[in-house]
């Protein structure tokens, strides 16, 4: 099959679907690759480049010339009239913000991959974009308020004065503000953060960074990403921010809530409490912004004198770096979706990492997709599985139990109103064993089990006590059962015991050994 | 001679307790090897009072109240108790430490079979409560006849005489309710029966008895054999039952408070073995919990696995300070105990911290592996349970998995959709050298690929792990 890359037509777009290197593993996978004439000259891959690695370089009239569409933007109204019956189209997608550009692909008839939706389990962080574009941001960003920024980040002391550290704030630690908590961190300045998810204190402050706290219970995030938070807990945040506004230089703000437009973090009152000169970067501007007054890909300043970067496009602003991020997730995903390494694509809407990025399919809209329950880090998921069981098991509430207890006791009180009184004595003491047996080996050490599954099996060869009563009745079968019965039973006992005494020899100590 | 029913009573009371002690005796290494003899010694008690009361007879208040069996008695009692005890001793000091589950669970079908005997025999008797006891009878019988058939059936998949693969007879769990259902209703006609049809009342416990060893075997031979550990501490706790079963057929308390204290304690035992597993107790005890898994996931590309040659785990070994072992059901099936201990030994005389780590399940009965280390010596102060090894595993710089599979499956933990998931394994692969030892790149007993081997830090020593691990000896 045919992979085209055609050159990005979004204003300020930098970035390119393949480079390259990408061409030459699309190619291994047995694919023929066009690309855009000049698509990869804004991120330093010249067509030549591609030519050299395989690529065929054709002209725009013919960029959507083949069977899947390589792209990093969603596409224009222009584009998706471009696309045909039967074309796969891979690229940024944001269904959920994106109905009209669903609905348009799907009258096309073309098949749809979001590379925005994939879902976030262990296996599909290869296909990420998300996760890789965002890590370029989050340097970016840093990077960005740093060039606008009137000081330094790190603190020094020289013949000149002492200058102080920049006080940086990053809201939302998900990969970006990680990025640029790392950033800021290992240019000097002093870094705080805060997050919705307390579970990710422990990875800021491994960033070296201080993580700032509100005092609300908040539940522990399911599927990797944040959740919109409760109202307690938005009062005692926005505290938070107004107090930490007074005292940082940079804020960098990270809060994004996937399908659902950016939450308001910081007001306008905030702002105007900065000091002149300091820097807001809205990484959420795209998606109406987490700060009062920032713009997409607008810089604007505020009347105290505060600049707000609303730069949309921060990881397209390290092109190189970035375009071969995304091709390389662009290659992950082809090697999924070609299990044969043939050059023929099966999409196997089985796989949960398939469906998810399913938008639409030959006509048909796939959007949203069923939700996929995640381990957003290995070390969570054994101890959410309990927490997931248990409620299941506990729904039994306390007057429930009791009626049940209650119904049970009144039962065994009627069978044991027309129960022989031998009977009963002999229950009792079958109960009273019952107890002791589970207390007993309440405690049993695990190397011990099987001697002591031998030792109790021994002593179930008490069965021949039965067997013994019986011998010699009248009746000759009835003592010849007996016999056999007293054999097998004392097979048992003697085997048993022996047997257990002979693994007992073995567990022994080092000093005894010795 | 005759003996007083009081002096009887007693002895069964101090018989009782010395089983009780011998349980809790054999829960911890100090005090194991004297509960064993505690059991021993309340055996002996209950064998010789019995002995002695049912052949020379009871007394109460000095009136002699039953008759003993006298001297035919004893030409019945003895050669049986000779013939069953020599052949289970013989049985029982001829046994390769490896043959142990087998010999176990061959061992519980005695039991059944004896409380098979017993039930019928009891019948005949007759009783002042004739209702409770056909009700005894029946029950008894019935523990008795599934204990007997399921034990044979995890005798002969533990033996590999048969395939170890569950069956999976079409409605399994139709049957086996429909087999208890004919039980009660089979119980109830029992009862109603005139006492006088002998006839009729023996057709039907024959029946039932049939339908019992039916379902006996139809229980177990439904669960796979890598489910067998949960199976033959589950058989040990139907022994027990039915032990206590007999009890109250003969009004024995012995036998009740013995039956009753074994039927717990493997019941609980297997519960924490079912915990261990992620396995839901109930379905255990239903039979054919080993299949409720299914699906088998597909093998996924997980690229490629590298070897490495027992000169260069000799290697790794004498560059190491930390060594974790973590053994399995292929050591078993290798012998190869001998030469891990002796593997052990020499490692800790070059100052190698050498350890192991044991799963809850490794092997095909609880505890298999700390009885093949004990056998082989291994100090039993440096084997560890999962949970005391698996946060020192980081730490480790080579784990040898030997003949391990499943147990260290981290498919458990990153595959939710994997058969196994949920069950808590080994965590080998934190360990900055995994090396596994395994015969070819087969699946485990789950039947489920094992992405540890394709793991950067695994590599993969074929063969026979015995002989592999005395190559490594030999290049050490």
């Amino acid at each position: 099959m045919r992979i085209v890359v055609p050159k990005e037509t979004k204003s300020g777009e930098r970035r390119v679907a393949a480079t390259p290197k990408t061409v030459e593993q699309l190619r291994a996978l047995g694919y023929d690759v066009a690309v855009e004439t000049g698509a990869g000259a804004a991120a330093a891959y010249p067509d030549a480049a591609f030519v050299a690695a395989g690529a065929e370089v054709v002209l725009p009239a013919a960029a959507y010339d083949g069977d899947i569409v390589l792209k990093v933007n969603a596409p224009s109204p222009t584009e998706q009239a471009r696309l045909r019956q039967g074309q796969m189209l891979v690229s940024l997608l944001a269904p959920a913000l994106n109905p009209e550009a669903v609905e348009a692909i799907r009258r096309r008839g073309a098949t749809a991959l979001a590379m925005d939706a994939v879902p976030r389990i262990s296996r599909a962080q290869a296909l990420d974009v998300l996760s890789s574009m965002a890590n370029l941001g989050g340097y970016r960003a840093v990077i960005e308020a740093a060039s606008e920024f009137g000081g330094l980040f790190t603190g020094q002391v020289t013949a000149a004065g002492k200058v102080p550290p920049a006080k940086v704030l990053v809201i939302g630690a998900g990969v970006a503000g990680l990025a640029a908590i790392g950033t800021a961190g290992s240019l000097g300045a002093i870094v705080r953060a805060f997050d919705a998810r307390p579970e990710v204190a422990e990875q800021v402050e491994s960033m070296g960074a201080q993580f700032l706290r509100v005092d609300v219970a908040t539940e522990v995030s399911a599927d990797g990403y944040a959740k919109e938070m409760g109202e307690d807990f938005n009062v005692k945040a926005a505290a938070l921010y107004a107090e930490q506004a007074k005292d940082v230089d940079i804020i960098i703000t990270t809060a994004l809530i996937p399908g659902k437009p950016a939450p308001r973090l910081i007001t306008a009152e905030m702002v105007a409490s900065m000091r002149p000169g300091s820097v807001i970067v809205d990484m959420a501007a795209a998606n109406g912004g987490n700060v009062a007054g920032s713009r997409a890909d607008q810089r604007v300043v505020s009347e105290n004198g505060v600049i707000i970067l609303g730069y949309t496009d921060l990881p397209g602003r390290l092109p190189t770096q970035a375009s071969q991020l995304f091709g390389t997730n662009l290659v992950n995903l082809m090697k999924l979706l070609t299990p044969a390494k043939d050059g023929q694509v099966v999409l196997d809407l089985e796989d949960p990492v398939q469906r998810g990025m399913t938008v639409t399919r030959a006509g048909e809209t796939l959007w949203p997709p069923p939700p996929v329950q995640v381990s957003a880090a290995p070390t969570t998921a054994p101890a959410a599985a309990p927490v997931a069981a248990k409620p299941v098991k506990v729904v039994m509430s306390q007057g429930r139990r009791f009626a049940l207890l209650g119904a049970g006791a009144l039962a065994f009180l009627l069978i044991s109103a027309v129960s022989p009184p031998a009977f009963l004595g002999h229950f009792m003491v079958f109960m009273l064993s019952v107890v002791i047996g589970f207390y007993v080996i309440g405690n049993v050490h695990h190397a011990l089990h099987t001697p002591l599954m031998s030792v109790t099996n021994a002593i179930s060869g008490i069965i021949i006590v039965g067997a013994l009563l019986q011998v010699g009745h009248d009746d000759l079968w009835v003592s010849i059962l007996a016999f056999v019965g007293i054999l097998v039973a004392s097979i048992n006992v003697f085997g048993g015991f022996t047997v257990t005494g002979r693994m007992l020899q073995m567990f022994k100590r080092e000093e005894v050994a010795r | 001679m005759t003996l007083s029913y009081s002096l009887v009573q007693g002895a069964y009371i101090v018989a009782g307790l010395l089983f009780i002690l011998a349980l809790s005796g054999l829960s911890k290494h100090e005090t194991a090897r004297q509960g064993n003899r505690f059991g021993v010694f309340g055996m002996a008690i209950a064998l010789v009072v019995t002995i002695i009361g049912a052949s020379g007879g009871l007394t109460v208040d000095g009136m002699r109240v039953i008759d003993g069996s006298g001297a035919k008695g004893l030409a019945f009692i003895l050669p049986a108790l000779a013939i069953g005890g020599a052949l289970g001793v013989w049985r029982a000091r001829a046994v390769e430490m490896t043959g142990m589950p087998e010999l176990i669970a061959i061992l519980h079908s005695f039991v059944g079979l004896a409380a098979v005997l017993v039930g019928w025999n009891s019948s005949y008797e007759e009783s002042v409560y004739p209702k409770v006891h056909d009700v005894e009878v029946f029950v008894g019988v019935f523990i008795g006849a599934v204990t007997f058939t399921g034990s044979i059936v995890a005798y002969l998949k533990l033996a590999a005489k048969i395939k170890s693969a569950p069956l999976m007879l079409p409605g399994r769990n139709l049957l086996n309710l429909g087999a208890i259902a004919a039980f009660v209703a089979m119980t109830i006609a029992y009862v109603a029966m005139a006492p006088g049809e002998t006839f009729a009342r023996q057709s039907l416990l024959g029946v039932m008895t049939l339908v019992a060893l039916a379902l006996g075997w139809h229980l177990v031979a439904s669960i796979g054999g890598g489910d067998m550990p949960v199976v033959v501490s589950m058989l040990n706790s139907y022994s027990g039952w039915a032990a206590a079963a007999a009890g109250f057929l003969l009004g024995n308390d012995l036998l009740i408070i013995t039956g009753a204290l074994v039927g717990s304690s493997g019941a609980y035992l297997s519960y924490i073995m079912c915990k261990a597993m992620n396995r839901s107790f109930i379905s255990v005890i239903a039979g054919g919990f080993g299949v409720e898994a299914g699906t088998v996931a597909g093998d996924g590309d997980y690229g490629e696995h590298r070897e490495i040659t027992a000169e260069g785990v000799a290697a790794l070994l004498t560059e190491a300070r930390e060594v974790v072992i973590t053994p399995g059901y292929g050591m078993a099936t290798a012998q190869a105990q001998y030469a891990v201990a002796d593997l052990t030994r020499r490692l800790r005389e070059r100052g190698v911290s050498v350890r192991f780590g044991i799963h809850p399940v490794a092997g095909r009965l609880p505890g298999h592996m700390n009885v093949l280390l004990a056998e082989a010596k291994v100090p039993y102060d440096i084997v560890l349970e999962m949970d005391e090894i698996n946060d020192d595993l980081p730490a480790t710089d080579v784990v040898l998995v030997i003949g391990a599979n499943d147990t260290v499956n981290p498919a458990a933990i990153d595959e939710p959709g994997s058969p196994i998931a949920g069950m808590p394994v080994l965590h080998v692969w934190d360990a900055h050298d995994v090396i596994v030892f395994k015969r070819s790149m087969a699946t485990g007993y789950a039947g489920v690929q094992n992405p540890l081997f394709f793991k950067d830090n695994t590599q993969m020593l074929f063969g026979d792990a015995r002989a592999r691990v005395e190559d490594i000896l030999a290049a050490l």
